[in-house]
């Protein structure tokens, strides 16, 4: 695929995200890599972040999709967090949020109810999250 | 005038963000939303800052931002990084050095990437400022790699430009190849707390004062190691022929050392400026190459169109490549009704 097609279509950004105390990024990186040869632009946050850090580059990046990788089992604290403060500032309605990591079933529904658009966990695969990403990316 | 503009200029954080897209992307009507906001531009100091990967760019931005913040200013920062040439993708990292700024809404941070062959990077650059120059920003940091024509005149958008050079870069003529030194204003030897930083200042100097078209004055920084160009100028009488010897600070971003020194350097450059009215000349400068640039875009685009509509540029070069015809007859053909209809306007007018 030439750049110039691939120009064509507007260019799809996506933040992926580490929140909280969770130091496990090498899925964060793979996610990363694999996006950007799908053509996205990806900014990566780093390690460690606060919500309202992944809120601020949310925003100013104006990211179509935000993702967000919880390993540390506290995504009822922090997803929230991020869903609110994208709200405060009008920069949730038009992103699309997604969660990757160890999400346990009960806590899915909830974290939908709350406004994440899927949740990808162990062995999902790359192709199924750019697929997703490719026809669920907002229309602007 | 667009809702957009209005959210911009009331000071909403997404619709600086959108608009910045729009720029990207050219998007439908962003040369409206363009044209709304340049007259609201004018008040921002813009600094560029370039060097090689790895020199310590993005750290020294992010304690420069986090000092100016502190003094009460808001800060917007442009980082551009190269994208794969393949996909188009690509990974922008420059936001994970942004720690000392890290929630801080009134630092805005925006990650560019160089989208390939696009090329009109530099203006999709100069639209930027302006949205950030329009939003109110106090302070426009524009980072990029300095490593290329295209880069090169990124940061000619800058009114002030820092050029890093991490210590070891290599011998003088090393030095010499890269045509970025003749672009800074300001040099900085970031990781000065490294081995060679010491030979690597010297041989800066050295180049430095080898800088042709710069006469020697002898009463600014160049020889002097933190670089404060004197502000009680004895010669004040004739300001206008002043030059700006390019001073030499070192820095350890990471640790935050030389970074004072380093924002007094721009102030002192800033200074320089407005006493000797260069500041309105390279505003001056910087429109007239910014008309050119989008005159030649526009001009490209409109000829582009005209070849599809004659069947493409394939035809011409088979009738070139058959000797039917020769390059230079084949562009006169497309011109001319161009260069006619001009002239007919003309007499007209």
């Amino acid at each position: 695929m030439s750049v110039e097609q691939e120009q064509t279509e507007r260019t799809i950004r996506c933040l992926v995200a580490k929140v909280g105390l969770d130091g496990h990024d090498r899925g964060a990186h793979v996610i990363a890599r694999a996006l950007r040869d799908a053509g996205f632009e990806v900014i990566y946050s780093g390690l460690h972040r606060a919500p309202d850090e992944v809120v601020q580059a949310a925003v100013q990046e104006d990211v179509d999709v935000v993702g967000i990788s919880i390993l540390s089992g506290a995504h009822n604290t922090l997803v929230p967090k991020i869903l609110d403060g994208l709200k405060e500032y009008d920069a949730f309605d038009d992103r699309l949020i997604l969660v990757g990591g160890i999400v346990p079933d009960d806590d899915k529904d909830e974290l939908r109810n709350l406004g994440v658009d899927e949740i990808f966990g162990p062995g999902a695969s790359m192709e199924e999250m750019i697929e997703y990403i490719h026809e669920h990316a907002p229309e602007r | 005038m667009s809702d957009l503009v209005e959210d911009l200029l009331a000071g909403k954080h997404s619709a600086l963000a959108r608009v910045i897209t729009q720029i990207e992307n050219r998007s439908p009507g962003y040369r409206e939303i363009i044209s709304d906001l340049h007259q609201h531009t004018g008040t921002a100091d813009v600094i560029g800052v370039t060097g090689s990967p790895g020199a310590g760019k993005s750290t020294l931005v992010d304690k420069v931002a986090a000092t100016y913040r502190e003094q009460g200013l808001t800060v917007g920062v442009i980082a551009i990084d190269p994208s794969s040439p393949f996909s188009g993708g690509a990974v922008l990292g420059d936001r994970i050095r942004m720690a000392s700024n890290a929630g801080d809404m009134d630092m805005f941070f925006r990650s560019m990437s160089a989208r390939g062959s696009l090329g009109g990077l530099s203006t999709a650059t100069t639209d930027a400022v302006t949205a950030l120059d329009a939003f109110g920003k106090d302070k426009i940091i524009v980072e990029t790699v300095g490593a290329g024509q295209n880069e090169v005149d990124i940061v000619r958008t800058a009114d002030t430009v820092a050029v890093l050079v991490p210590p070891g870069s290599g011998d003088d003529v090393q030095m010499l190849k890269a045509g970025i030194l003749e672009i800074g204003d300001v040099f900085v030897v970031n990781k000065a707390d490294l081995d060679g930083a010491d030979r690597t200042v010297q041989q800066l100097r050295e180049m430095l004062q080898g800088r042709s078209g710069r006469p020697e004055t002898g009463h600014h920084g160049a020889t002097e190691l933190a670089g404060h160009a004197e502000s009680d100028d004895p010669h004040d009488d004739d300001a206008e022929s002043e030059s700006w010897n390019p001073p030499i600070v070192e820095t350890v971003a990471n640790r935050g050392e030389g970074v004072e020194d380093f924002l007094e350097t721009l102030a002192d450059h800033g200074e320089y400026l407005d006493r000797t009215g260069r500041r309105e000349g390279q505003a001056r400068e910087r429109f007239a190459a910014e008309i050119r640039t989008l005159l030649r875009e526009d001009a490209n685009e409109l000829l582009a169109d005209e070849l599809d509509r004659r069947g493409g540029i394939d035809s011409y070069v088979d009738a070139v490549i058959e000797r039917h015809t020769d390059p230079y007859t084949v562009v006169d053909e497309i011109l001319t009704p161009l260069r006619d209809c001009l002239d007919e306007r003309r007499d007209e007018a």
